[in-house]
C-alpha cells in the first residue's frame, strides 16, 4: 500500500522529533563533559602550540571578548585572501579571483556563521577555496557560537569569579572533540545517500545534444558541517535543492536532523552544567512551542497551496523539487530559519505569503526555535532574563535568574542586545528602500519586492543566510551594508553576552526563597514564549504589514 | 578604544591567525581528503551517478537535462534551461503576474502537445523546480506523455509504461519525500529501445 502524502509528511515529522529526543541527551551531556574536562589531548596541545596560546590560563570577560574579535579578524583576512587569490591555488577550476566587495561580503558571512551568499558556488569558487576557506569557517564559526554560550552558562555557575574560561581552549575542544567527529560520521551517511565527493568536473554531451557539466567537488564533507554547524552555505547556488547536495528524501530528512541536532542538544548541556536538567527542559519547551506553531502555519499554507500561483498550478510546487514535495520542504524551511542555518531545499521567495511570512518571522524572533549553535542558547537566556525582569516588575521584587540578581547593569546589557539586531534590520531595510536603484534590484513587484529587502536584512543581521533570492545583491551598496549587518549582528550581541556573563560570574549566589520565581516550570516556559512573541510583535509588525501581511490579504 | 586594547586585539588576532592556519590543515585538507578516500569504494555513487552509453557519459541520474523534440519525455520547467553551472530557482513570488502568465501558457502548450484536456496537466509540469536541475517528474506527468513518446519512437505503449515503472524512484523507506519518475534514465531506456531503422529526428534546431 502506498502511504498518502499527509501520512508520510506527519510520519517524517514524528521520526525527526523522535530521533532528536533520543540523541540530544547523550550528545548534550557529552558536550558538557568536553567543556569542563581538565586534560588536553595531543592534537589539542599541538594546536595550542601553533597558536602560541596557554591553554591553562583563564580569561577575563574582556580578554575572552578580544579573543573572539581577534579570531574573527583573522578569519576574515584569511578568507578574503583565499578568494581574491584563488588563481594561485590548486583545484581552482580555472576560475578568476573573486571581486573585492563580494570577497569581503562572503568572508564576513562565513566568519559570522551567516553564510549569506552573493555568489553562485559552481561558477565562482574553486574547490580549494570551498574546502580550505569556506568549510573551515563552517567549523570554527560554529565553535565560536558554542564557546560564547558556554561562557554565559559559566557566568551563572561561577561565584565571585573574575574569569569565564579560555576562548581558545573552548573553540579547539568543541571543534576537535564535537564538530569534527560528528561531521565525519554525517559525511559518511551523506555519501551513502548519494551526495558527491570528487575533485573533478566532467563535461559531456547529453542525450538531446546539449552540453552539460557533471559538477564535482568535496560536497559531502562540506554538506555535513554546513548543517551541523547551522551554517547553511551551499556548495552550489541551489543549496540543498541541488540533487548533488541533497539527492533523496532520506538525505533531506537527515539534513534537517543535522541542522537541529546541536541546537537542541545544547539545551541539555545547559541543564547539565547548571546541575538541574529541568532548566534545559523549560528552555527546550519554549523553543519547541515556537517551532511547532511556525511549522503548523508554514505546512498548512504550503500543503493547502494558499497563493494565487499555487491555485493556478494546482499545487505550491514553484521552487520546490519533485522528490521532496510540499511537506518536507516546509519542514526544512522552518528548521533552517528557526536555527541560524539558512540552507534551503526550496525557493523561499516562491513560498506562499503565509509560509514565507512565517519563516521571516522565525528569523525576527531572534532565531531561538531552537536557534543557531550556541546563539540559540544565549539568545533564549537573554529572553529568560527579560522574562524574569517583566515578572519582577509585576510583583515589585528584584528579579533573579538561576541564583543571580538581575540589576541595572545586567538589564542594560540585555536591553542593548535586544535593540542591536532590530536596529540593523529596520535601518538597513529603510536605507535600501529609500534608494531609487533598489527598484531595479527587486525580483518581484509590489509588497513581495519589499519583503525581499526586509528578508535580506533580517537574514543578515540575525546571521541566518537564507534569502528571498530574487533580490539582486551584487551592487556595492548591498554587499557592504549587508556585510555590516552580518558583522554587527554577530559581534555586538556576543560582546554584550560576554560582559553580561562577567557581571554574573562576579556575583555571589542569592538563596532561593518562597518569593523566587521558579524558572524550570511549564508556567515559566509559557511566560517566556509570551515575552518573545510580544517583543517581536512590537518590533516588527509595522514592517511585516508592508510586506507579507499586505500580500496575504491581497 | 585605549591603546592597550588595540595592542591586545592585535596580539589576539595574531594568535587567531596561527591557530586558524593549523586548524586549516586538519579541517580543510585532512578531513575532506579522508572523506574522499572513503568514497572511493562507492564508485559512481559518490561521483554524481553518471549514465553511460557506449562508454561515453551521456548524463547524470541526478541532473535533469533539456530535451528537444517530441520523441523525448519532457522534464519540469527550469529557470536556467538545465545549466548545471547556474543552478537555482525562478524566485518568482506567490502572486507574480509574469509567473501566472507563464503557468497559463505552459498549461495550454502541454495540453496541446499531449492532446489532452488542459485541466489534466499536473502541477509539476507547470512550475519550475528549486534547483533548475530536477531530474524527476510526477507519475501523472510521465503517464500523460507516454502515448506521444510511444508514437514518436515506434514503440508499443505497454513497453514505454514498463520503462516508466522501472525508472520510478520510490521514496526511501516508503515515507521520506515523494516518488518521482527519473526523466533522464527513462529517456535513456527509450532511446536504447528505439528501432534502429527509425529516422533520427532530433527535433528542435
Amino acid at each position: 500500500m502506498v502511504m498518502s502524502e499527509n501520512a508520510a509528511g506527519l510520519l517524517s515529522i514524528g521520526v525527526l522529533v523522535a530521533a532528536l529526543a533520543l540523541i540530544h541527551a547523550p550528545l548534550g551531556d557529552y558536550i558538557a563533559r568536553v567543556v569542563t574536562a581538565r586534560s588536553h589531548s595531543r592534537v589539542e596541545r599541538a594546536l595550542y602550540r601553533a597558536g602560541g596560546v596557554h591553554p591553562d590560563a583563564e580569561q577575563s570577560p574582556r580578554a575572552y571578548a578580544l579573543s573572539v574579535l581577534g579570531f574573527a579578524a583573522a578569519g576574515i583576512a584569511v578568507l578574503m585572501a583565499l578568494q581574491i587569490g584563488q588563481g594561485l591555488l590548486p583545484l581552482d577550476r580555472d576560475l578568476p579571483g573573486v571581486p573585492f566587495w563580494m570577497a569581503f561580503n562572503t568572508a564576513v558571512s562565513f566568519v559570522t556563521n551567516t553564510n549569506w551568499q552573493p555568489y553562485a558556488g559552481e561558477s565562482t569558487m574553486g574547490f580549494a577555496v570551498q574546502m580550505t576557506g569556506l568549510a573551515v569557517q563552517n567549523f570554527v564559526s560554529a565553535a565560536v557560537g558554542i564557546a560564547v554560550a558556554i561562557a554565559l552558562i559559566r557566568g551563572f555557575t561561577r561565584e565571585r569569579h573574575g574569569s569565564l574560561g579560555n576562548f581558545w581552549v573552548d573553540v579547539v575542544r568543541i571543534t576537535v572533540r564535537v564538530l569534527l567527529p560528528l561531521a565525519f560520521l554525517a559525511a559518511l551517511v551523506l555519501l551513502a545517500g548519494g551526495v558527491v565527493q570528487t575533485f573533478t568536473d566532467t563535461a559531456f554531451t547529453g542525450l538531446s545534444g546539449h552540453r552539460q557539466v557533471l559538477t564535482g567537488g568535496p560536497v559531502a564533507s562540506q554538506e555535513a558541517i554546513k548543517q551541523l554547524g547551522t551554517n547553511g552555505g551551499g556548495f552550489f547556488n541551489a543549496n540543498s535543492a541541488h540533487p548533488f547536495e541533497n539527492p533523496t528524501g532520506f538525505t533531506n530528512l537527515f539534513q534537517i536532523f543535522l541542522l537541529l541536532l546541536i541546537p537542541v542538544a545544547l539545551t541539555r548541556t545547559l541543564g547539565s552544567l547548571l546541575g538541574d536538567r529541568r532548566h534545559g527542559y523549560a528552555v527546550l519547551g519554549a523553543m519547541t512551542i515556537l517551532w511547532a506553531v511556525s511549522l503548523a502555519v508554514t505546512t498548512w499554507a504550503e500543503v493547502a497551496g494558499h497563493s494565487q500561483v499555487a491555485r493556478a498550478a494546482g499545487a505550491a510546487m514553484e521552487g520546490k523539487e519533485a522528490r521532496f514535495g510540499e511537506w518536507v520542504s516546509a519542514l526544512f524551511a522552518v528548521g533552517t530559519t528557526g536555527t541560524s542555518t539558512g540552507a534551503v531545499n526550496a525557493s523561499h521567495d516562491s513560498l506562499t505569503p503565509a509560509g514565507g511570512g512565517a519563516v521571516l518571522v522565525n528569523m525576527m524572533l531572534g532565531e531561538i526555535a531552537p536557534g543557531g549553535v550556541g546563539s540559540g542558547v544565549y539568545g533564549i537566556l537573554i529572553m529568560a532574563i527579560l522574562t524574569v525582569f517583566v515578572a519582577g516588575l509585576m510583583v515589585g521584587r528584584t528579579p533573579e535568574l538561576l541564583g543571580k540578581k538581575i540589576g541595572a547593569r545586567q538589564m542594560t546589557y540585555v536591553a542593548l542586545y535586544l535593540l542591536a539586531t532590530p536596529v540593523l534590520v529596520l535601518t538597513g531595510t529603510a536605507a535600501a528602500i529609500a534608494r531609487d536603484s533598489t527598484l531595479d534590484a527587486l525580483g518581484n513587484p509590489g509588497g513581495h519586492g519589499f519583503s525581499e529587502v526586509l528578508y535580506a536584512y533580517a537574514s543578515a543581521a540575525n546571521n541566518n543566510g537564507s534569502a528571498f533570492g530574487g533580490l539582486t545583491v551584487t551592487s556595492d551598496f548591498f554587499q557592504i551594508t549587508l556585510a555590516g549587518a552580518m558583522l554587527l549582528g554577530r559581534l555586538i550581541p556576543i560582546v554584550l553576552v560576554l560582559l553580561l556573563a562577567g557581571s554574573l560570574a562576579r556575583q555571589g549566589r542569592v538563596p532561593s526563597t518562597a518569593g523566587t520565581l521558579p524558572t524550570h516550570t511549564p508556567l515559566f516556559a509559557g511566560m517566556l514564549v509570551g515575552v518573545i512573541v510580544i517583543m517581536t510583535g512590537l518590533t516588527y509588525v509595522p514592517a511585516l504589514a508592508l510586506g507579507p501581511i499586505a500580500e496575504a490579504l491581497a | 578604544m585605549t591603546s592597550s586594547t588595540i595592542i591586545d586585539l592585535i596580539r589576539q588576532t595574531a594568535a587567531g591567525l596561527r591557530l586558524l592556519l593549523a586548524l586549516t590543515v586538519v579541517l580543510g585538507v585532512l578531513y575532506p581528503v579522508a572523506v574522499w578516500a572513503l568514497a572511493q569504494p562507492l564508485g559512481d555513487r559518490a561521483a554524481g551517478q553518471p549514465l553511460r552509453e557506449d562508454g561515453r557519459i551521456v548524463g547524470s541520474r541526478l541532473l535533469g537535462q533539456q530535451f528537444d523534440g517530441d520523441r523525448w519525455f519532457q522534464g519540469r520547467p527550469s529557470a536556467n534551461a538545465y545549466d548545471s553551472l547556474a543552478s537555482g530557482p525562478s524566485n518568482l513570488g506567490p502572486s507574480n503576474l509574469d509567473l501566472l502568465t507563464a503557468i497559463a501558457e505552459r498549461r495550454t502548450d502541454v495540453a496541446a502537445r499531449e492532446g489532452v484536456d488542459p485541466a489534466r496537466v499536473p502541477a509539476d509540469a507547470l512550475t519550475a523546480s528549486g534547483s533548475g536541475l530536477d531530474p524527476h517528474i510526477s507519475a501523472d506527468y510521465a503517464r500523460l506523455q507516454a502515448p506521444r513518446v510511444a508514437r514518436e519512437n515506434d514503440l508499443p505503449l505497454s513497453l514505454v509504461e514498463q520503462f516508466i515503472a522501472a525508472n520510478t524512484d520510490h521514496r526511501p523507506l516508503g515515507f521520506l519525500g515523494e516518488d518521482g519518475v527519473n526523466v533522464v534514465a527513462l529517456n535513456l531506456d527509450v532511446d536504447r529501445a528505439r528501432p534502429a531503422t527509425h529516422p533520427v529526428d532530433d527535433g528542435g534546431d
